[in-house]
């Protein structure tokens, strides 16, 4: 295997007395599309900015493309893309000027600049918008924008912090397809995300983070299989009190979880689940049989669920 | 020496490689958010006009009244060529601080811009320092504008005008970096009122319209601790053709501001966003 993009063991982030990040260890190996999950407050942050070089380690060890962020910091960020989770566009500039303006802090010349900026502006799709100041641009539309100004330096690995947040649906599909094309072109991608569907979609392997800490790591699938059961039936009673159906459960699937407004019935097999529930005499008010996905993984490494 | 701990922990800034190419990257992220919008003209037009109106009125009018003033090489000037320089140097003080204070906060707090670019290979240093750079270039249009017309009123000989220039720069770099610094304290836009108050005192007293010999001693003593004093006084010292040692110590007194003030900066801007 190559030598991997990221590595770190035992890595803490600190700010006073509270430990935002509790002694991470983790790899990413070129070409990956790789994913942090977790809800609000877990150190994803806190771990993309140790990774982008800007917030130093408070403890443990880290190397970037094979290099010391505390020392070679400017030589490891020339290779990198930051997508922040917050857009930090320049709102005097133009579109355009936004790319070029970007691409000379990485020392490209002005015709490379300009040369750079007409090709992500394709890629971004907003070639029409160029001109246009970025304050009267959609969310979507500013989101491309500054993935697309984190591709100035062709970077080595791209650090994308929670890329879709606060998106509507058909702009966040659109970006998954963008993303998606970084992807086939080889670039390593690094990103943060609560959105489950969005960690299956684009990555290869993800760590669920809580509190701080890893907590479990592997492909989607994997993560699926090891922590949850193929299929979830959800039900609904319509009372106030789920709890007390549990025990009525017990022998029904593997695993029933009850969450403030359903139970979550973890089985092999959801239809057979279900006529066994019929079976033993309850009425839910509504059924509904799916696949497993990462929420029902978090929710039972945590006991909670990722998007309060 | 307070100001040679200051110089060497410059010096070791310096040493971790500052790329004059970054700085200029940081100067031209200004010279293009200039070219956008047309209020930034009308704040840069303003910013000129304002010690010229002084000058017109205080100098020109209040003159009037005043009468000549003795130099002490027994040349005697008019109060408005008295005037004219320290109007001079208080323009060179507010524009860089114009740039340093309003527009280096709301980059720094609201816009984000800083974050944006310490994201790159651009160091925190270099966002100082490029900062510090364009708010020079801003300081030195209000001057030479001003000098020429010292030269075209017949308020200054041309050579020595020319000798002023310079002068000015280091003034608008002192006042610049110092006033960088204290943007990055800033909590909020109430902030400023202390800052603009703080810079119409010394525009007031620090020997602009009257020589500081008139004043009582122990304000004489205050008025030679402030900044814009030194400022006014080696701009003064040039623009008249009065050169002599003392300009050297007036000058060292800038050349500390800026130092101090950048290294100042360039560390509160790593602790605030890159924690």
């Amino acid at each position: 295997m190559a030598e991997p993009l990221i590595q770190a063991r035992g890595l803490v982030k600190r700010f006073g007395d509270f430990t935002a990040v509790d002694g991470i260890d983790l790899e990413v190996a070129p070409g990956e599309a790789f994913g942090f999950l977790g809800p609000n407050g877990a150190g994803k942050s806190s771990t993309m900015r140790m990774i982008s070089c800007v917030s130093m380690p408070s403890a443990g060890e880290l190397r970037i493309l094979g290099r010391d962020p505390r020392v070679e910091g400017p030589a490891i960020r020339a290779r990198l893309g930051v997508c922040p989770q917050l857009d930090n566009l320049d709102p005097d500039l133009n579109v355009r000027e936004n790319l070029t303006t970007y691409a000379r802090y990485f020392g490209l010349s002005r015709a490379q600049a300009r040369a750079k900026a007409e090709e992500l502006l394709e890629f971004a799709q907003l070639t029409e918008k160029a001109s246009s100041l970025v304050e009267p641009l959609s969310g979507g539309m500013k989101r491309r924008l500054t993935i697309a100004r984190a591709m100035v330096n062709d970077p080595d690995l791209v650090l994308l912090d929670e890329p879709t947040t606060g998106l509507d649906p058909q702009a966040r599909h659109l970006l998954w397809e963008r993303l998606f094309r970084l992807k086939q072109r080889g670039v390593t991608l690094v990103l943060t995300t609560h959105y489950m569907d969005e960690a299956e979609q684009l990555c290869d392997r993800l760590v669920v983070m809580d509190r701080g800490r890893i907590v479990a790591e592997g492909s989607p699938r994997q993560l699926i299989e090891a922590y949850s059961s193929p299929e979830v039936v959800e039900l609904r009673f319509g009372l106030d009190e789920l709890a007390g159906l549990v025990p009525l459960l017990q022998g029904v699937g593997e695993r029933v979880d009850p969450l403030p407004d359903r139970l979550l019935l973890y089985a092999k097999d959801g239809d057979a689940a279900v006529n066994e529930v019929h079976r033993r005499g309850l009425t839910p008010s509504s059924v509904l049989v799916r696949r497993s996905s990462l929420e029902d993984v978090f929710l039972h490494l945590t006991g909670r669920t990722l998007v309060d | 020496m307070m100001s040679v701990a200051v110089a060497r922990r410059l010096v070791r800034s310096l040493d971790q490689g500052v790329s004059p190419r970054r700085v200029g990257a940081v100067v031209n992220r200004n010279v293009g958010a200039l070219r956008s919008g047309a209020s930034y003209w009308l704040v840069l037009l303003s910013g000129f006009f304002e010690p010229l109106l002084y000058l017109l009125s205080i100098g020109v009018g209040v003159g009037a009244l005043v009468g000549e003033i003795p130099l002490g090489d027994g040349r005697v000037i008019s109060y408005a060529v008295f005037v004219a320089p320290a109007m001079l140097a208080a323009s060179a003080m507010n524009g860089a601080l114009a740039e340093t204070t309003f527009n280096f906060f709301f980059k720094m707090k609201y816009a984000k811009t800083f974050e944006a670019i310490l994201a790159t290979p651009v160091r925190p240093f270099e966002v100082a320092l490029g900062e510090l750079s364009w708010a020079m270039i801003r300081s030195a249009f209000y001057t030479a504008a001003f000098l020429v017309v010292m030269v075209v009123f017949d308020l200054a000989e041309p050579w020595w005008a020319l000798a002023a220039f310079p002068a000015t720069l280091l003034v608008g770099l002192a006042f610049g970096a110092v006033g960088m610094a204290a943007s990055t304290f800033m909590r909020g836009w109430q902030d400023f009122d202390l800052l603009t108050a703080a810079q119409f005192s010394l525009f007031l007293f620090s020997g602009t319209f009257s020589p500081v010999g008139a004043y009582p001693p122990v304000l004489e003593a205050v008025v030679a601790a402030t900044p814009l004093f030194h400022a006014v006084e080696l701009v003064r010292g040039l623009a008249l053709g009065q050169v002599g040692w003392g300009l050297l110590g007036h000058a060292a007194y800038l050349v500390v501001m800026v130092a101090a003030g950048l290294w100042l900066a360039a560390r509160r801007i790593q602790r605030v966003l890159c924690a």
